[in-house]
């Protein structure tokens, strides 16, 4: 498992308490799960995802991570349509472990209201709150 | 090391069966044929399946081979927590084979299988008597199957009533088969902690005890091998809420003798008759779960229910209120076989002296590795006592390296990760049929592990070396599983 | 006591090294209002001598083969299983060992397993087996549940002529999700009645038996083509698995899950149990199959060997999100079935399975000329009906006294058809057995 220095938590995502990160504007966004996650997680095997045309409220799962002895949900970071998932995965679910932020995305969402990824954390933000859960 | 139990010695390969083999070739002695063939209707008729043709000599050194390559309860000590690997006696296989056992079908009239029927009949009884209960039902083949049963009967209790009740309290240390059994049986489990001391707390169950809570699965002793001292209270507030309590009876190794769950507030519980009574554990079954009731379920069991009038046993399906049947026929009735030779060749004092020696063995044990592993709970154990990995966090060696490391030493690995509440746990349950050395040798084994962690880690994590194979990449075979050859 | 190895010295030392005065000392920590009083009621106990004996007296008092001649199938058929078999059952590494969850001392029991579930897939003609479950009536139950979790439906077609205490076990595990449940007739010739499903449209399932209760092979093509037009899962399910050594397998024939019971397979019947339940389904739904499952890998040292996977399935991980509750497999009882047909092999099973067609037919034949209707024209595998009549119940009484079962009367659960019996006729019934029978129901 890697420390909290050895994290990669780029600035250019933003980051929601349950480790998913979100990348976008109003309009449409990508989700994944962010290093912490990942790492956790070890190595993935299976991802479950969802329809396209599904729709899910903000906090809710939509979908699930396993790895060989875990099962872990994925959350909405904001409520919407999802509008597309990553294929890719099915064949590859180790994307997600080797490419979290860029070709192991999960899911890209219309959200129902563009301001709801302001409410989201950033880097910063996001270290801070994994201090506080040590 | 020492001289070690684990040295290995010629361990041979042996190739799949379909790698093996010639058209043509035979294991089995064709009977005799004396009826002419009759004609197949064409459109039924098929290939048959694609079997390898092997003769006796292939199957039997093919089979021999395989086992060499397996650790069974035989050849060491097997301390798996929860699991109760105490030696299987072999005069129970014996009685199991009996021709009029082996051969018998189930559906011949009463008259021809009275036998049968006595035997299950006297099992029920004993199996009554040991905890403290009103009836059994010897029909669920496997612990899990008789979680699924009593949550059935609770189900089908309430449901009398004219109650629907939607929810069943689960403690954090369950094992997981009893969430999923709830969840079959459409209940909702509500999680409940365990407190810091590891039993769970009276108020935590008054807390969230309410009508529309159906009852409570306990396992008493718990899976971390203490004893639910607040059982007759957790009892009462279910009680007072007509709720019911589920006994989940793996741990009854501990206490038989001791203490009766019918006695202190269960209603309904499970046995496995492949752990506490001796049957063996196969491989990964078959097994046998029993479940024994008080009065108030009894009319809900499953059908047919065994009855004895004077001398002869009959089987009755005439119980309205069922929940009808789990299994096809009766039961595993080939493992009740050896379940009721064991308890037959114990008597009442065999069975409490294995109970108390059982606790003796894991209190032992539990005292000579503390000052080498953490333990999280330091207070007397019952039959198996969990230990955590916390001492080797700064060496980065796991519960896992650990217990991989232990194989080399010539022993299988306790329990692993479970429960869920030690985080990286270690749950060793010796039973009572290991002798003081062969116990000896095993914490001097764990001890000699933990010295290793500190001067050379490497040993661990290159764990096992000495069986057959080294640790496997079950990450591939999670991702593109090959199931079938 | 042999099984308890202690002596008082040990125990001496051992009290003292806890800490704990005597026996009882160990149990303080339970509360007083806990302990029972007194001691448990059981009967003395019994030298391993008298056991045997004891044992022995019980099992006289069951009628089996050969003293006895029973053509009874039903759900349990009498088959013979060779030495070489059992033998190989009790060697302790096998039987003695825990479930193979750390696979690199358990090579043993997971190879013989991975062999197991490919056989199956031979056999039934299917792409995936688990590594089996308790017997073939709740492996149906099963089947059933997890046509319904992955279709997202509730509704079940089930044939009536699938075996009664099969139905009864899948009425008991659908009783609490508010599932549905349609029973299909059966036709004159002995066959399910499928026509009504095509005016249904939201099943989960089709479901029927073959061999089906009756001993009759069921229309498999057009049951599979109606349960597809109509969006739901056809489940295939069987009692006697050997018929596959003969007629076409489910799997070519459009089955979607196949589960049944493999204890003719080298399992002794053993008063109904511990059987097999054998499970197969499709690649694409192992994800929601229940049940153990090994499968194929390497160690660090580049070594092909075998481990238990997709275990995000099971309770142990999921918890009350499992695809069932199932912990067990019959892992021995899946053992001595792969011993069994690694031992008759290709060659043999179809050899083996025409012996047993031609008995139950040499059977139908003399029986017909003795002037009994045999209930079902459609083809059978070892079993069919056969009607002796209404007033039959006292020859039948007679015969059990000569040491014949002629049969079970299937009135017990069909009483449209009181006065039919299910007679069985595998390897094990000899000609002049089966002679024997005429000669007897003919007076």
């Amino acid at each position: 498992m890697k420390e909290l220095e050895e994290l990669f938590l780029p600035d250019d995502v933003q980051y929601t308490e349950t480790h998913e990160w979100v990348r976008g504007d109003g309009g449409s966004v990508t989700v994944g799960i962010n290093d912490y996650a990942q790492d956790q997680l070890g190595d993935i095997v299976f991802v479950e995802l969802p329809e396209v045309g599904d729709i899910f409220e903000k906090g809710e799962e939509f979908g699930t991570l396993e790895s060989v002895k875990a099962v872990s949900e994925i959350c909405m970071p904001v409520s919407g349509e999802i509008t597309a998932i990553n294929e890719s995965l099915e064949e590859a679910p180790e994307l997600v472990n080797q490419e979290p932020y860029n070709d192991g995305w999960i899911i890209k969402v219309k959200p129902d209201d563009p301001d709801e990824i302001k409410t989201l954390m950033h880097s910063e933000e996001y270290v801070e709150m994994l201090k506080g859960e040590e | 090391m020492k001289e070690l139990q684990g040295a290995s010695g010629l361990i041979l390969n042996e190739p799949l069966l379909w790698e093996k083999g010639k058209k043509g070739r035979c294991g089995f002695s064709m009977p005799r044929r004396d009826v002419v063939p009759s004609p197949v209707d064409e459109g039924l008729a098929g290939d048959g399946p694609d079997f390898p043709d092997l003769s006796e000599v292939d199957v039997v050194r093919h089979y021999t081979r395989l086992s060499q390559w397996n650790f069974g309860v035989d050849a060491g000590m097997y301390p798996l927590g929860s699991c109760t690997m105490k030696y299987n006696p072999k005069v129970n296989e014996r009685e199991a084979s009996l021709p009029g056992f082996a051969g018998a079908h189930p559906l011949l009239p009463p008259e021809l299988s009275q036998g049968a029927l006595e035997l299950m009949y006297r099992l029920e009884q004993y199996l009554a008597g040991i905890t403290g209960m009103d009836a059994v039902t010897l029909q669920p083949s496997a612990g899990a199957h008789g979680e699924l049963t009593g949550m059935l009967l609770i189900r089908a209790y309430h449901k009398s009533r004219g109650s629907h009740r939607s929810k069943i309290i689960v403690p954090d240390t369950a094992h997981g088969t009893n969430p999923a059994s709830a969840a079959l049986c459409d209940f909702h489990p509500v999680a409940v902690k365990s407190g810091e001391d590891g039993i769970i707390p009276a108020e935590a169950i008054a807390a969230i005890m309410d009508e529309d809570t159906a009852g409570i699965m306990i396992t008493n002793p718990n899976t971390l091998g203490l004893f639910e001292d607040n059982i007759r209270e957790i009892a009462e507030i279910v009680h007072s809420k007509g709720g019911l309590v589920y006994g989940d009876g793996a741990n009854m190794n501990a206490v038989m003798g001791i203490v009766q769950m019918g006695k202190i507030g269960f209603d309904v519980m499970h046995l496995n008759l492949h752990k506490t009574f001796s049957t063996p554990h196969g491989g990964g079954g078959p097994g046998s779960g029993p479940v024994c009731v008080k009065n108030t379920l009894k009319p809900f069991l499953p059908v047919p229910r065994i009855i004895k009038e004077g001398d002869r046993y009959t089987l009755s399906g005439d119980f309205p209120e069922t929940i009808g049947k789990l299994q096809a026929f009766y039961g595993n009735f080939g493992v009740m076989i050896k379940a009721c030779s064991y308890i037959m060749s114990m008597g009442s004092e065999g069975l409490k002296r294995a109970s108390q020696l059982a606790v003796l063995n894991a209190n032992y044990i539990k005292e000579n590795l503390k000052d080498s592993l953490y333990l999280p709970y330091d207070r007397p154990c019952m039959h198996e006592c969990v230990f955590s990995d916390k001492f080797q966090e700064g060496e980065k060696i796991t519960t896992l390296d650990m217990a991989k490391r232990l194989m080399d030493y010539g022993f299988h690995p306790p329990t692993i990760y479970f429960p869920l509440v030690v985080h990286g746990a270690m749950m060793i349950e010796p039973t009572e049929t290991e002798s003081k050395e062969d116990i000896d040798c095993f914490i001097a084994a764990l001890k000699a592990i933990v010295a290793e962690a500190g001067k050379d880690p490497d040993l661990l994590k290159m764990a096992p070396t000495r069986p057959k194979l080294r640790r496997l990449d079950e990450t591939a075979a999670a991702r593109k599983p090959c199931l079938a050859g | 006591m042999r099984y308890l190895p202690h002596t008082e010295e040990d125990i001496s030392s051992m009290l003292h090294a806890v800490g704990a005065e005597d026996m009882d000392d160990l149990f303080s920590m339970i509360p007083g209002n806990c302990k029972m009083e007194g001691d448990l009621n059981l009967p003395e106990a019994l030298t391993e001598w008298e056991l045997n004996t004891l044992m022995h007296g019980l099992s006289k008092k069951i009628a089996v083969s050969p003293e006895y001649k029973i053509f009874m199938g039903a759900g349990s058929y009498n088959h013979y299983i060779p030495e070489s078999v059992s033998y190989l059952l009790g060697r302790s590494e096998f039987s003695t060992a825990y479930t193979p969850y750390q696979p690199e001392i358990s090579q043993g029991t997971l190879q013989a397993i991975y062999e197991y579930q490919t056989l199956v897939t031979r056999l039934l003609g299917m792409e995936v087996a688990n590594a089996s479950m308790y017997d073939g009536a709740s492996a149906l139950a099963e089947a059933i549940l997890m046509a319904a979790r992955v279709a997202k439906r509730k509704k079940v077609a089930l044939s009536g002529v699938i075996h009664p205490y099969y139905r009864d076990v899948v009425r008991t595990y659908l009783e609490p999700g508010d599932y549905e449940i349609v029973e299909l007739p059966s036709l004159g010739n002995g066959r399910t009645d499928i026509s009504g499903v095509a005016g249904m449209d939201d099943l989960a399932a089709v479901v029927i038996q073959s061999p089906n209760f009756f001993g009759c092979i069921e229309d498999l093509r057009l049951t599979g083509e109606i349960a597809h037009k109509s969006g739901s899962f056809f489940v295939l399910s069987f009692t006697e698995p050997l018929a596959y050594g003969l007629f076409k397998n489910p799997g070519c024939q459009g089955a979607d899950i196949v589960c049944g019971e493999g204890q003719s397979l080298g399992i002794p019947q053993s008063f109904g149990g511990p059987g097999l339940g054998m499970f197969a389904c499709r690649m694409k739904h192992v994800r929601d199959m229940p049940g153990r499952l090994v499968g194929k890998t390497t160690d660090m040292d580049g070594r092909p060997g075998f481990v238990l996977t997709l275990a995000t399935r099971e309770q142990h991980i999921r918890r009350e999100k499992a695809k069932s509750n199932i912990c067990t497999n019959n892992s021995l009882c899946a053992l001595a079935s792969s011993m069994y047909m690694a031992s008759v092999g290709g060659t043999g099973i179809r050899e083996l399975a025409c012996l047993n067609y031609d008995k139950a037919e040499y059977l139908k034949r003399g029986l017909r000329e003795a002037g009994f209707r045999i209930s079902f024209d459609s083809p059978t595998f070892n079993e069919f009906v056969v009607e002796f009549g209404e007033d039959f119940n006292d020859t039948y009484k007679k015969l059990l006294e000569q040491g014949i079962v002629a049969g079970i009367p299937i009135a017990t659960w069909y009483p449209e058809l009181s006065g039919h019996y299910l007679l069985c006729a595998t390897e094990t019934m000899d000609r002049e057995d089966m002679d024997a029978l005429i000669k007897e129901v003919r007076s």
